[in-house]
């Protein structure tokens, strides 16, 4: 059996990345797992180290962060302090009588094996496992060519991938810039960015810019880059649908009032692209799976509840990151900071004075920072207003909003949940993580009211965190082997 | 305890029901289905969402291959003629299948004791063909080579539980029947023995009769009007395989030993395979047995027997991936029978409840029964085995009772 760690840190982004280096340095043996094959979660992602070049760190805001932290990883890994195992998902968090944690891994799918130890048990838990786009379904979203804006930045960043010459990147929020600018810089041509929202609005928040300066200079950045390429911005805009016979061919927009309704004129833009960007909402399998308390956060998504030191309702398992609210990476570096030193508080070791207090002063501004974002670019109520019988929510059990439709009003089905039963959506691969938002907010539309916190719950719970073959279930209990040989 | 005509009922004329049901289960809604096709005014009363029990957390095999000759099976075969004829033009609304269930063998002697099995249940009605070792791949081609032989049961049929569920209520209520969600029963009116109504989250409900079909949690109903019904709960886990391509697994797939498993009163954890394919291309891996109260956490041991066993059965499972596991709690007897009919102690109130691991397939059988006692008919099959009286007033709950 291998040792018991004193705290495992799921997640290698600028949460998890922070958490494992400070608990470790303040002399906890910690064990850090994470999906990725390399540090540095959804922010820091970057191309193959093995092959890394200088210009990887374009368009990487907090790289000299990010490269400190990893080699503060190297120095305590080689001090023995932390196991790191990349390229490995947590599928399933079980708890023993007296209170250890185990964590069951599978290799990542697409990712190269490092290290096969398939289970960890640790004595505590920071669980910094991010998130990912938020998607709504919009007529044509289906045909290739339409991606996430994560995903578009993603294959720039870990791949060096371009994923189409001309592009329209739309949804909202202030990721649209760096992924329009992304693509403008590796060459795309950006026909246009729409905005659903009204404006650069964040900018003159007297909440919003004030209270973290930084994001008022990394604004200013991109609207410098947006105007060098030429890009146009186009705020109260949305896509309500792509067109195109195998592929898509061009994109309706449209002038939409507060609340998302077509307003004014349509337009069509001729791309091969799309990126849809809706914010992002965070990955809660592991924290739901342990029995955490969650809540609806103001952008809408479900997020763990915590208190000031990131404690979530369940005794020794800490949150921090976008898994406790979306609030980027500086914040949720601040955040990893603070779990690993109030877990290394709680466990006896010396806390060095006003530290704690500080990180907890930056993480309440940023937190009023995010939720002033998330007021200014919310998704826009009457978005179900742009979907029609036949387009699809779920796609990989290819359940149109009909079916959704008619689950409700036929069947009786008033919530997700029973949604979910009666007509498939979230049953698929993905279990839900890419229809999961949209059928939630189907369910309330379709009942006339708001979306709570419960309508969303029983689609962010996973049973299995990851896909696992029945070869390695099998492999798990290892006291039946001891049975059978006998 | 002769059966009491209700309908056009006293309580209907106040503005209440003929017949209220408690729970929108399968049980539940196949009830409100036959009651209302028989002219009865019902009223069902849910407290969560309709399906939301242990109707949407198991599977959906109708079998008759795994029970021996007695009470169960009687229901089980009236309940299989019910699906196909009465039923029979819905089925395809509930994804009815009928894939017939072959049930494998390891060894010689287990492949002996199927046969006896088999010979016996002809006896009692069930179509039992003999499958031999050979034979074996053309039923299904991924099976281990390893197996001795089977029995194949084409009476073995599959539905889509929560779809059953929702279209037999969208059906009742075609037949003026009212569904109520989010109300919970809380309490009985009574008019001194008598039950006269339900009282709920939402107010009083006036009915001729009441019937509990509240699944696991049926025990704690009947306590609401001072009976014991010692229904308790029988954990089980499901792993969903991630979308195979068509036919990968063509039956419904178990090992001889299910059988026993599903008779035995163990409460330590029991784990036989039960392997099928549904619609959507998923392969569904059933289903463990223990008792533990109602503790949801994952149990390593039972998933990962589980899986241990389906690749015992079809190796290639090995590589294929769990998307995810979920569980259940069987509404089990101390005897393993179903409570289903009026309750000398309490008049007025009915049962339809305990059918263990096998309520969706008895479901309309129980629903069908219900209804003509109900309405003053002789039930076609008789329900003195299940009488809600045939449990000892005192006898000690082995575990904590489900509230
Ligand atoms: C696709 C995408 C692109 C983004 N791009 C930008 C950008 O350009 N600019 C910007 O300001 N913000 C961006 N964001 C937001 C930004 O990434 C976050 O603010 C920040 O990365 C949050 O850090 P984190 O540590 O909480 O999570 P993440 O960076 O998301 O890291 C989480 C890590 O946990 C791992 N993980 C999750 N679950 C498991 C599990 N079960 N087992 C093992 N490992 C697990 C993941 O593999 C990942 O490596 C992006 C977000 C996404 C989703
Ligand atoms: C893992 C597993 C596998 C299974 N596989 C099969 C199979 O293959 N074939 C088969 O035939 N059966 C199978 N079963 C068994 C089957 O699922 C059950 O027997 C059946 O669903 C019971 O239905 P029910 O209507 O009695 O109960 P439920 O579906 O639980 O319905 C009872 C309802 O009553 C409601 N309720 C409870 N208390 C109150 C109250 N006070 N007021 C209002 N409402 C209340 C509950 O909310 C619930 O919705 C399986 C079960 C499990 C767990």
């Amino acid at each position: 059996m291998a040792r018991t760690h004193d705290v495992a840190v799921v997640g290698a982004g600028p949460a998890g990345l922070a958490a494992a280096v400070e608990a470790a340095e303040a002399g906890l043996d910690v064990a850090l797992v994470d999906g990725a094959a390399q540090p540095g979660g959804q922010y820091w992602r970057h191309y193959d180290e093995r092959h890394a070049r200088p210009d990887d760190r374009d368009g990487h805001h907090g790289w000299p962060v990010f490269t400190g932290l990893r080699e503060r990883l190297r120095a305590e890994r080689s001090a023995g302090r932390v196991r790191y195992l990349p390229g490995r998902q947590v599928y399933l968090v079980t708890r023993d009588e007296a209170g250890a944690f185990t964590l069951r891994t599978t290799a990542s799918l697409g990712e190269p094996e490092a290290d096969a130890a398939g289970e960890v048990t640790a004595r505590t838990l920071i669980l910094c496992t991010g998130g990912y786009d938020r998607q709504l379904p919009v007529p044509g979203w289906d045909l290739p060519g339409v991606m996430t804006a994560g995903g578009v930045q993603a294959l720039l960043k870990g791949h060096r991938v371009l994923a189409g010459r001309r592009a329209v990147v739309a949804g909202t929020g202030p990721f649209l810039l760096p992924v329009a600018t992304g693509l403008a810089r590796a060459g795309a041509s950006v026909e246009a960015v729409a905005e659903a929202n009204g404006t650069l609005g964040w900018l003159r928040d007297p909440v919003g810019a004030a209270s973290v300066p930084g994001k008022a200079v990394e604004a200013a950045q991109y609207a410098a880059l947006m105007a060098r390429h030429r890009i146009p911005y186009r705020t109260r805009t949305v896509v309500t649908r792509i067109l195109g016979q195998d592929r898509v061919e061009a994109v309706r927009i449209s002038r939409v009032d507060r609340d998302g309704r077509p307003a004014g004129p349509v337009k069509e833009i001729a791309a091969d692209l799309v990126a849809l960007g809706w914010g992002f909402t965070p990955s809660l399998e592991l924290a739901l799976m342990l029995g955490a308390d969650t809540r609806k956060d103001v952008d809408g998504s479900l997020v763990v509840a915590v208190d000031g030191f990131q404690r979530s309702s369940v005794e020794g398992v800490y949150v921090a990151g976008e898994a406790t609210g979306v609030g980027g990476a500086v914040l949720a570096t601040q955040e990893g900071r603070l779990s690993a030193l109030a877990l290394a508080r709680s466990l006896g070791r010396p806390a060095v004075p006003g530290r704690m207090g500080r990180l907890r002063a930056a993480i309440g501004r940023g937190r009023r920072f995010a939720a002033a974002m998330h007021r200014t670019y919310a998704v826009p109520s009457a978005w179900t207003e742009w979907l029609e019988e036949r387009t699809l929510v779920c796609r990989c059990e290819e359940v149109s909003y009909g079916d959704l439709r008619r689950a409700h009003d036929d069947l009786g089905a008033h919530d997700p949940r029973t949604l979910k039963m009666l007509a498939r959506p979230g049953m698929g691969w993905c279990q839900g993580r890419v229809c999961g938002f949209a059928t939630a907010g189907i369910a309330a539309c379709l009942n006339r009211r708001e979306t709570t916190a419960e309508d969303l719950r029983p689609l962010s719970t996973r049973s299995l965190a990851a896909p696992v073959t029945l070869g390695e279930l099998a492999a798990l209990d290892r006291s039946r082997d001891a049975q059978d040989d006998q | 305890m002769t059966p009491q005509w209700f309908g056009r009922s006293a309580a209907r004329r106040r503005g209440g029901a003929d017949l209220v049901v408690v729970g929108a289960g399968v049980v539940g809604a196949a009830s409100a289905y036959f009651a209302s096709l028989a002219g009865l005014r019902v009223v069902v009363v849910e407290r969560g969402a309709i399906a939301g029990g242990t109707s949407s957390a198991g599977e959906g095999n109708l079998l008759v291959s795994d029970k021996e000759a007695g009470p169960e099976l009687d229901l089980a075969l009236y309940s299989q003629r019910v699906w196909r004829e009465d039923l029979a033009e819905h089925a395809a609304l509930w994804e009815f299948e009928a894939k017939g269930g072959l049930v494998v063998a390891a060894s010689e002697p287990s492949v002996a004791a199927l046969r006896e099995l088999g010979d016996h249940q002809r006896r009692h009605g069930v179509e039992v063909r003999d499958v031999a070792r050979e034979e074996l791949r053309d039923y299904e081609p991924h099976l281990s080579p390893e197996l001795a032989g089977a029995a194949f049961y084409p009476q073995d049929a599959q539905v889509q539980p929560m779809l059953v569920v929702a279209h037999l209520l969208r059906l009742a209520r075609g037949l003026g029947t009212e569904v109520r969600t989010g109300t919970e029963v809380t309490g009985f009116l009574r008019d001194g023995e008598r039950v006269t109504g339900v009282r709920t989250t939402g107010g009083d409900i006036p009915a001729g009769a009441v019937l509990n079909a509240a699944g696991t949690w049926a025990g704690a109903v009947a306590g609401l009007a001072g009976v014991r019904v010692p229904v308790l709960p029988r954990r089980g886990f499901i792993l969903v395989t991630q979308p195979m391509p068509p036919r990968t697994v063509r039956h419904k797939v178990y090992a001889a030993e299910y059988v026993g498993d599903v008779a035995s009163s163990d409460a330590a954890l029991q784990t036989s395979p039960v392997v099928e394919g549904t619609d959507s291309g998923t392969i569904l891996i059933g289903a463990s047995r223990e008792r533990v109260g109602f503790d949801r956490t994952v149990s390593v041991e039972a998933i990962s027997a589980l899986a241990a066993k389906a690749i015992a059965l079809f190796p290639m499972l090995r590589e294929v991936r769990a998307m995810r596991t979920y569980l259940g709690f069987r509404p089990y007897c101390p005897d393993h029978l179903p409570v289903i009919g009026p309750d000398p102690r309490a008049p007025g109130l009915w049962h339809a409840c305990g059918h263990e691991g096998a309520g969706i397939g008895l479901s309309t059988g129980t629903g069908k029964l219900v209804a003509q006692a109900l309405t003053g008919r002789a039930p076609d099959l008789d329900l003195k085995p299940f009488a809600p009286d045939r449990f000892p007033d005192t006898e000690p709950d082995t575990e904590e009772v489900p509230q």
